[in-house]
Protein backbone atom coordinates (compact mmCIF):
# COMPACT_ATOMS: atom_id res chain seq x y z
CA UNK A 1 0.00 0.00 0.00
CA UNK A 2 1.47 3.37 -0.97
CA UNK A 3 1.40 6.46 1.20
CA UNK A 4 -0.79 9.36 0.24
CA UNK A 5 1.20 11.46 -2.26
CA UNK A 6 -1.07 14.55 -2.26
CA UNK A 7 -1.14 16.81 0.77
CA UNK A 8 -4.49 17.68 2.35
CA UNK A 9 -4.02 21.38 1.49
CA UNK A 10 -3.34 20.46 -2.17
CA UNK A 11 -6.38 18.16 -2.19
CA UNK A 12 -8.61 20.92 -0.84
CA UNK A 13 -7.41 23.27 -3.60
CA UNK A 14 -8.24 20.74 -6.33
CA UNK A 15 -10.49 22.41 -8.89
CA UNK A 16 -12.66 19.47 -9.85
CA UNK A 17 -15.69 21.65 -10.61
CA UNK A 18 -19.31 20.50 -10.08
CA UNK A 19 -18.82 16.75 -9.52
CA UNK A 20 -15.96 17.34 -7.06
CA UNK A 21 -17.97 19.97 -5.19
CA UNK A 22 -20.84 17.50 -4.70
CA UNK A 23 -18.35 14.80 -3.68
CA UNK A 24 -16.71 16.97 -1.01
CA UNK A 25 -20.02 18.45 0.24
CA UNK A 26 -21.44 14.92 0.52
CA UNK A 27 -18.51 13.98 2.75
CA UNK A 28 -18.79 17.15 4.85
CA UNK A 29 -22.55 16.57 5.29
CA UNK A 30 -21.97 12.92 6.22
CA UNK A 31 -19.27 13.81 8.74
CA UNK A 32 -21.51 16.52 10.23
CA UNK A 33 -24.33 14.01 10.68
CA UNK A 34 -22.05 11.38 12.21
CA UNK A 35 -20.79 13.88 14.80
CA UNK A 36 -24.28 15.30 15.38
CA UNK A 37 -26.06 11.96 15.83
CA UNK A 38 -23.36 10.69 18.23
CA UNK A 39 -23.37 13.81 20.39
CA UNK A 40 -27.16 14.26 20.20
CA UNK A 41 -27.77 10.68 21.39
CA UNK A 42 -25.26 11.13 24.23
CA UNK A 43 -26.70 14.56 25.12
CA UNK A 44 -30.27 13.24 25.23
CA UNK A 45 -29.15 10.30 27.35
CA UNK A 46 -27.33 12.54 29.83
CA UNK A 47 -30.34 14.91 29.84
CA UNK A 48 -32.51 11.92 30.85
CA UNK A 49 -30.11 11.32 33.75
CA UNK A 50 -30.63 14.94 34.83
CA UNK A 51 -27.20 16.20 33.82
CA UNK A 52 -27.03 19.87 32.80
CA UNK A 53 -24.53 19.31 29.98
CA UNK A 54 -27.02 17.29 27.90
CA UNK A 55 -29.60 20.02 28.25
CA UNK A 56 -27.07 22.64 27.17
CA UNK A 57 -25.99 20.67 24.05
CA UNK A 58 -29.58 19.99 22.99
CA UNK A 59 -30.45 23.67 23.46
CA UNK A 60 -27.73 24.47 20.92
CA UNK A 61 -29.06 21.79 18.56
CA UNK A 62 -32.62 23.16 18.71
CA UNK A 63 -31.49 26.75 18.05
CA UNK A 64 -32.38 28.19 14.59
CA UNK A 65 -28.79 29.23 13.63
CA UNK A 66 -27.53 25.70 14.29
CA UNK A 67 -30.45 24.17 12.41
CA UNK A 68 -29.89 26.40 9.37
CA UNK A 69 -26.22 25.36 9.11
CA UNK A 70 -26.89 21.71 9.92
CA UNK A 71 -29.85 21.47 7.54
CA UNK A 72 -27.50 22.43 4.70
CA UNK A 73 -25.32 19.38 5.36
CA UNK A 74 -28.23 17.00 5.95
CA UNK A 75 -30.33 18.02 2.96
CA UNK A 76 -27.34 18.12 0.63
CA UNK A 77 -26.22 14.66 1.76
CA UNK A 78 -29.77 13.37 1.37
CA UNK A 79 -30.43 14.81 -2.09
CA UNK A 80 -26.92 14.10 -3.41
CA UNK A 81 -27.15 10.55 -2.07
CA UNK A 82 -30.42 10.11 -3.93
CA UNK A 83 -28.74 11.23 -7.17
CA UNK A 84 -25.84 8.81 -6.60
CA UNK A 85 -28.23 5.93 -5.87
CA UNK A 86 -30.43 6.63 -8.92
CA UNK A 87 -27.38 6.90 -11.20
CA UNK A 88 -25.94 3.70 -9.75
CA UNK A 89 -29.21 1.84 -10.32
CA UNK A 90 -29.16 2.68 -14.04
CA UNK A 91 -25.46 3.36 -14.73
CA UNK A 92 -25.36 2.72 -18.47
CA UNK A 93 -28.38 4.89 -19.19
CA UNK A 94 -27.78 7.73 -16.70
CA UNK A 95 -24.06 8.14 -15.91
CA UNK A 96 -23.37 9.84 -19.31
CA UNK A 97 -25.79 12.55 -18.08
CA UNK A 98 -24.26 12.96 -14.62
CA UNK A 99 -23.57 16.69 -15.06
CA UNK A 100 -27.21 17.33 -15.96
CA UNK A 101 -28.20 15.22 -12.94
CA UNK A 102 -26.02 17.43 -10.73
CA UNK A 103 -27.72 20.54 -12.13
CA UNK A 104 -31.18 19.08 -11.34
CA UNK A 105 -29.90 18.12 -7.89
CA UNK A 106 -28.81 21.71 -7.16
CA UNK A 107 -32.19 23.08 -8.27
CA UNK A 108 -34.03 20.63 -5.97
CA UNK A 109 -31.60 21.33 -3.13
CA UNK A 110 -31.94 25.12 -3.38
CA UNK A 111 -35.75 24.86 -3.38
CA UNK A 112 -35.96 22.43 -0.44
CA UNK A 113 -33.18 24.08 1.59
CA UNK A 114 -34.58 27.56 0.91
CA UNK A 115 -37.99 26.45 2.11
CA UNK A 116 -36.44 24.80 5.18
CA UNK A 117 -34.53 27.99 6.07
CA UNK A 118 -37.62 30.18 5.63
CA UNK A 119 -39.77 27.88 7.78
CA UNK A 120 -37.03 27.60 10.43
CA UNK A 121 -36.96 31.39 10.75
CA UNK A 122 -40.74 31.88 10.59
CA UNK A 123 -41.32 29.04 13.08
CA UNK A 124 -38.79 30.57 15.50
CA UNK A 125 -40.45 33.97 15.19
CA UNK A 126 -43.89 32.38 15.59
CA UNK A 127 -42.81 30.53 18.76
CA UNK A 128 -41.52 33.80 20.29
CA UNK A 129 -44.87 35.60 19.96
CA UNK B 1 -17.95 6.03 -32.57
CA UNK B 2 -19.26 3.40 -30.21
CA UNK B 3 -19.33 4.44 -26.55
CA UNK B 4 -17.32 2.16 -24.32
CA UNK B 5 -19.34 0.77 -21.41
CA UNK B 6 -18.19 2.29 -18.12
CA UNK B 7 -19.69 -0.38 -15.93
CA UNK B 8 -18.76 -3.96 -15.25
CA UNK B 9 -21.57 -6.43 -14.48
CA UNK B 10 -21.56 -8.01 -11.05
CA UNK B 11 -21.07 -11.48 -12.61
CA UNK B 12 -17.67 -10.33 -13.97
CA UNK B 13 -16.75 -8.19 -10.98
CA UNK B 14 -17.47 -10.77 -8.30
CA UNK B 15 -18.86 -10.11 -4.81
CA UNK B 16 -15.82 -8.95 -2.84
CA UNK B 17 -16.13 -7.27 0.57
CA UNK B 18 -15.76 -3.85 -1.10
CA UNK B 19 -18.54 -4.64 -3.59
CA UNK B 20 -20.76 -5.87 -0.77
CA UNK B 21 -20.19 -2.66 1.23
CA UNK B 22 -20.78 -0.55 -1.89
CA UNK B 23 -24.14 -2.33 -2.30
CA UNK B 24 -24.83 -2.07 1.45
CA UNK B 25 -24.36 1.71 1.33
CA UNK B 26 -26.85 2.06 -1.55
CA UNK B 27 -29.41 -0.32 -0.03
CA UNK B 28 -29.26 1.33 3.41
CA UNK B 29 -29.64 4.74 1.72
CA UNK B 30 -32.76 3.47 -0.08
CA UNK B 31 -34.09 2.05 3.20
CA UNK B 32 -33.58 5.42 4.90
CA UNK B 33 -35.46 7.22 2.10
CA UNK B 34 -38.25 4.74 2.80
CA UNK B 35 -38.20 5.57 6.53
CA UNK B 36 -38.25 9.32 5.77
CA UNK B 37 -41.22 8.81 3.43
CA UNK B 38 -43.07 6.79 6.12
CA UNK B 39 -42.32 9.57 8.63
CA UNK B 40 -43.66 12.34 6.37
CA UNK B 41 -46.82 10.40 5.41
CA UNK B 42 -47.37 9.36 9.04
CA UNK B 43 -46.99 12.93 10.30
CA UNK B 44 -49.65 14.16 7.86
CA UNK B 45 -51.96 11.27 8.76
CA UNK B 46 -51.62 12.37 12.42
CA UNK B 47 -52.54 15.96 11.49
CA UNK B 48 -49.12 17.60 11.15
CA UNK B 49 -50.38 20.06 8.52
CA UNK B 50 -52.21 21.95 11.28
CA UNK B 51 -49.65 21.69 14.08
CA UNK B 52 -46.18 21.52 12.56
CA UNK B 53 -44.12 23.63 10.14
CA UNK B 54 -42.23 22.15 7.17
CA UNK B 55 -38.94 22.05 9.04
CA UNK B 56 -40.60 20.40 12.07
CA UNK B 57 -42.09 17.68 9.84
CA UNK B 58 -38.63 17.25 8.30
CA UNK B 59 -37.03 16.88 11.75
CA UNK B 60 -39.66 14.31 12.73
CA UNK B 61 -39.24 12.40 9.45
CA UNK B 62 -35.44 12.32 9.89
CA UNK B 63 -35.94 10.59 13.25
CA UNK B 64 -39.53 9.84 14.33
CA UNK B 65 -38.88 10.28 18.02
CA UNK B 66 -41.26 12.08 20.41
CA UNK B 67 -38.50 14.48 21.46
CA UNK B 68 -38.74 15.97 17.96
CA UNK B 69 -42.42 16.85 18.46
CA UNK B 70 -42.12 18.39 21.92
CA UNK B 71 -41.42 21.92 20.67
CA UNK B 72 -44.24 21.93 18.08
CA UNK B 73 -47.92 22.90 18.38
CA UNK B 74 -49.02 19.25 18.41
CA UNK B 75 -51.74 19.14 21.12
CA UNK B 76 -51.50 15.43 21.90
CA UNK B 77 -48.11 13.66 21.66
CA UNK B 78 -49.39 10.12 22.33
CA UNK B 79 -49.98 9.19 18.62
CA UNK B 80 -46.34 10.12 17.95
CA UNK B 81 -45.16 7.96 20.87
CA UNK B 82 -46.75 4.69 19.72
CA UNK B 83 -44.95 1.35 19.52
CA UNK B 84 -45.08 1.66 15.72
CA UNK B 85 -43.09 4.93 15.68
CA UNK B 86 -40.61 3.67 18.27
CA UNK B 87 -40.04 0.60 16.07
CA UNK B 88 -39.63 2.75 12.94
CA UNK B 89 -37.21 5.05 14.80
CA UNK B 90 -35.20 2.06 16.08
CA UNK B 91 -34.94 0.50 12.62
CA UNK B 92 -34.05 3.89 11.11
CA UNK B 93 -31.38 4.43 13.79
CA UNK B 94 -29.85 0.97 13.24
CA UNK B 95 -29.80 1.48 9.46
CA UNK B 96 -28.27 4.95 9.84
CA UNK B 97 -25.64 3.62 12.27
CA UNK B 98 -24.57 0.92 9.81
CA UNK B 99 -24.53 3.36 6.90
CA UNK B 100 -22.77 6.01 8.94
CA UNK B 101 -20.00 3.92 10.50
CA UNK B 102 -19.04 2.62 7.07
CA UNK B 103 -19.13 6.15 5.64
CA UNK B 104 -16.87 7.53 8.36
CA UNK B 105 -14.37 4.70 7.83
CA UNK B 106 -14.35 5.36 4.05
CA UNK B 107 -13.69 9.09 4.61
CA UNK B 108 -10.93 8.50 7.17
CA UNK B 109 -9.29 5.84 4.96
CA UNK B 110 -8.61 8.60 2.41
CA UNK B 111 -6.54 10.54 4.94
CA UNK B 112 -4.85 7.69 6.81
CA UNK B 113 -3.07 5.28 4.49
CA UNK B 114 -0.96 3.16 6.86
CA UNK B 115 -2.41 -0.29 7.67
CA UNK B 116 -1.93 0.26 11.42
CA UNK B 117 -3.80 3.59 11.26
CA UNK B 118 -6.66 2.00 9.31
CA UNK B 119 -6.83 -0.84 11.82
CA UNK B 120 -7.23 1.67 14.68
CA UNK B 121 -9.82 3.66 12.69
CA UNK B 122 -11.91 0.49 12.33
CA UNK B 123 -11.43 -0.47 15.96
CA UNK B 124 -12.48 2.93 17.40
CA UNK B 125 -15.39 3.40 15.00
CA UNK B 126 -16.82 -0.06 15.63
CA UNK B 127 -16.35 0.41 19.39
CA UNK B 128 -18.06 3.81 19.26
CA UNK B 129 -21.03 2.51 17.27
CA UNK B 130 -21.32 -0.50 19.59
CA UNK B 131 -21.62 1.94 22.53
CA UNK B 132 -23.93 4.43 20.76
CA UNK B 133 -26.46 1.87 19.42
CA UNK B 134 -27.75 0.60 22.80
CA UNK B 135 -27.80 4.18 24.20
CA UNK B 136 -29.73 5.39 21.13
CA UNK B 137 -32.26 2.55 21.37
CA UNK B 138 -32.69 3.32 25.09
CA UNK B 139 -33.30 7.02 24.29
CA UNK B 140 -35.88 6.13 21.60
CA UNK B 141 -37.84 3.76 23.85
CA UNK B 142 -37.55 5.50 27.22
CA UNK B 143 -36.80 9.13 26.29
Amino acid sequence: MSDRNVSLSAALKYKGQGPYLTYILHRIGGAMMAIFVTTHVLATFTEMQGWQIGDLINDIYISPPFQIVFMFGVLFHLINGMRITILDLFPQQLIPYHRQAILIEWIIFILVYGFAVVTTITTAIGRMS
Amino acid sequence: MQTKARTLPLSKRGMSFETFMWLFTRLTALAMYGFIFIGIVGAFVMGAQNDMSFVEVLRWALMPNTGHVTYTNVPEISPYASMFWKSVASLFFLTAAGHGVHGVVVILDDYFAKPSQRKWIRFWNILLVAIIIPIGIYVIWFG
